[in-house]
């Protein structure tokens, strides 16, 4: 909003290197759609389409906390309550086994994490900052919980075998099938939430992460927009429990428990917590460093070897949040600026990796979301 | 009084009957089940005070934390169970008490107790110290950095904790010179639970209500809470306080780890359950409130236990639902009051 910030958020980089984005964002596009010719089943299986799915449940969180100012901690108990919607009301084994046919379980699936989303976003909406990161933990801690107790749901074991769509089939045999969906999948949400970010109500919501009080006094029901962003989050979330159980075949409480919620930050912030294109960069690390760590890690008596895989991850994420608050993304904005060496992309890509500003996404980085603590 | 409720106008009240009605059924269902069994109603109350009591061991030490320096500490339930695995093993290592209760039969002292658990405690406390100092001290006033960075702590502890000490259950023992149980109104109930975590947790409340109100620690600690900025103008070593303060909330949590391994188990994943805890405790009861936090654990122990019992309506047992009060709990409290009971707004 201030005339200062303008080009900064604004400049273009300079027509070669433009040439040379648009070059590798197609060379990108290209590998996507052959990657099942490029890759091993394999990869593609554990590590491209985990990350696919893995990178669109970071995306409903960092869509909330890049355009709302909301690190949400309860993306990952929607998806399980998606998840855990579908392969009940589907054909699977341990649960209800409603029997639905598998896509008008995957609608009823959606439809009833995002009601629970509409639910939790009223709950949590008139909280902000570090409140809200509380209150979401918690829902996602009482939703493990829910389902833990729950026999008829499934309960400890949880639901297995769960039948996927013919379009589909096996993902363990023919994972081309799962790896295409969700690849669209993801390409729909990304270009959704950009979409998204430019509508009106894109706009008043990030005009209420700025500031909550003067778009009050310029008559926005704050609450409302924080609530329907959330139910908006809640249906991203939900396309990725979806994907979930379709990709292991089964949900149990363990695949939605703290740990997870904490991974799927984790992947957002190793991404970079303000950039929507970060979620897939993150997701892909993550889960190369979860196939192949073991190989890798040295073993340090008991402090460290094949098995301490979350002691890896947690110093990686550790190192990445006291370096680099702006995540991989971040560093490469700010390699990129010094490459380039222009003036006012070398600002932008400081203030990047500085303050982690949603460069991208708002006009103003004076106002990170990070410096709202305080309760309106 | 007439004048109060004529100024609470028509929508108001509206809007808070629903949560009058279903605080008047809860009392009603209550009542009826006290009528039924009144030895068993005492029984699981008891049991939800003395669980409340162990919570509010926990919630005073993250509340604390949070009032003084805004730090919401996600590695609390972390130094819970850390504290639990180290009496645990002072316990086992240098006073030969087996965890393994069938082939125990050397009696266990009362020194072993007391000198593992305050050594679990001490060192817990200096471990939340030193994480401070290395990792939150310079990045204050960033309060989603410090969370996200007490997160990551908290992923490296379990992992470390469940490398070091191994996926089973194990538990810290009571001495053995105390009682198993004691009578209160012709009804036996557990020594350990009623009278030591129990007056654990009245002294530990008493003892903070002191420091808080009548030290001159309490002082500035209370001073630091309104404003920051102005208690280190006026030349208080503000950075002394917080190191103080943070060293006490990380004991608190540790003590609780000791009384909770012994009253229940220590075990990996009691780290995020009493995390959980922390938090409805102190969602419930407002952020940095030791009144509230007081109030949210009675809510949240009563709450718990009533429900894992009394969750039964003639032949349809819903039990397995109990966790679903805990939410609507939380969500009937921010729903009247979205800081908590007792919260302010920062």
């Amino acid at each position: 909003m201030s005339a200062v910030a303008q080009p900064v958020a604004r400049s273009q980089p300079s027509p070669p290197w433009r040439l040379f984005s648009w070059g590798m964002l197609l060379a990108l596009a290209i590998v996507c759609v052959l990657a099942p010719e490029i890759f091993s089943a394999f990869w593609l299986s554990q590590i491209l389409t985990q990350a696919l799915w893995l990178g669109i449940a970071a995306l409903s969180l960092i869509f909330l906390a890049s355009y709302g100012g909301m690190v949400s901690l309860a993306q990952v108990g929607l998806y399980g309550v998606a998840g855990f919607a579908m392969a009940n009301l589907g054909h699977a084994v341990g649960g209800l086994a409603l029997g639905w046919s598998p896509w008008l379980a995957v609608i009823g699936g959606i439809v009833v994490a995002v009601l629970v989303g509409l639910v939790f976003g009223a709950i949590s909406a008139r909280s902000y900052g570090i409140y809200f990161l509380m209150i979401t933990l918690a829902l996602t801690l009482i939703v493990y919980y829910f389902f833990g107790q729950v026999t008829q749901l499934g309960g400890d074991g949880g639901v297995r075998n769960v039948v996927t769509p013919g379009l589909i089939g096996n993902p363990v045999t023919h994972p081309n099938g799962l790896y295409y969906v969700a690849l669209a999948a993801a390409a729909v949400c990304l270009f959704a939430v950009r979409y998204l970010a430019r509508t009106p109500f894109g706009l008043s919501v990030q005009g209420i992460r700025d500031n909550p009080d003067r778009m009050r006094a310029l008559g926005y029901n704050v609450t409302l927009h924080r609530t329907l962003a959330f139910t908006i989050g809640s249906l991203i979330a939900a396309i990725a429990g979806i994907l979930s159980v379709w990709w292991s075949t089964q949900i149990s409480p363990g695949d939605i428990s703290i740990t997870q919620a904490i991974n799927v930050l984790i992947i957002a912030v190793i991404g970079g917590l303000y950039r929507m294109e970060g979620a897939f960069v993150g997701a892909l690390v993550y889960s190369i460093l979860n196939n192949y760590s073991r190989e890798w890690t040295p073993s340090v008596g008991v402090w460290l070897g094949p098995g301490r895989f979350s002691t890896v991850l947690g110093v990686i994420f550790l190192a990445i949040v006291l370096a680099s608050p702006g995540g991989l993304v971040g560093i490469w904005v700010s390699l990129r600026s010094r490459l380039v060496r222009r003036p006012s992309l070398a600002a932008a890509g400081a203030a990047a990796s500085a303050a982690a500003a949603p460069t991208s996404a708002t006009p103003e980085p004076a106002s990170t979301p990070n410096e709202k603590g305080g309760i309106a | 009084m007439r004048d109060i409720t004529h100024r609470i106008d028509r929508r108001s009240l509206l809007r808070r009957a629903p949560y009058a009605l279903l605080g008047a059924a809860t009392v009603v269902w209550l009542a009826v089940k006290a009528s039924e069994g009144g030895s068993t109603f005492f029984q699981v109350t008891l049991n939800g005070l003395t669980f409340a009591a162990l919570l509010f061991v926990v919630a005073a030490g993250f509340t604390l934390i949070f009032g003084l320096m805004r730090v919401v500490n996600m590695a609390h339930g972390s130094l819970y169970l850390f504290a639990g695995y180290l009496a645990f093993q002072a316990q086992e290592s240098w006073f030969g008490v087996n965890s393994n209760l069938l082939g125990n039969s050397s009696a266990i002292t009362v020194a072993s107790w007391v000198v593992s658990g305050a050594f679990a405690v001490v060192v817990v406390g200096l471990v939340g110290v030193a994480m401070q100092q290395l990792f939150l001290r310079w990045n204050q006033g960033q309060d989603l950095r410090q969370a996200l960075i007490t997160i990551a702590i908290s992923v490296i502890a379990a992992d470390q904790l469940e490398a070091h000490y191994g996926g089973v259950s194990q538990s810290i023992q009571a001495p053995s010179a105390w009682p198993n149980s004691v009578s209160l109104f012709g009804t036996n109930y557990g020594f350990f639970r009623l009278v030591i975590v129990g007056g654990c947790a009245v002294a530990v409340g008493a003892m903070l209500f002191v420091i808080i109100k009548r030290t001159r620690f309490g002082m500035v600690v209370r001073a630091g809470v309104d404003d920051r900025a102005m208690v280190s103008a006026i030349g208080i070593n503000i950075q002394l306080v917080f190191a103080g303060a943070f060293f006490i909330g990380a004991m608190l949590a540790g003590f609780a780890g000791v009384l909770g391994g012994t009253m229940l188990d220590v075990q990996p994943g009691n780290d995020s359950q009493f995390l959980l805890y922390a938090l409805i405790v102190v969602i419930i009861g407002g952020m940095g409130s030791l009144g509230g936090a007081a109030i949210g654990a009675l809510a949240l122990g009563l709450v718990n236990s009533y429900a894992d019992v009394y969750l039964s309506f003639g032949s349809t047992n819903l039990t397995n639902y109990s966790i679903l009060l805990t939410f609507i709990l939380v969500v009937a409290v921010l729903a009247v009051r979205p800081l908590g009971l007792f919260g302010r707004p920062a």
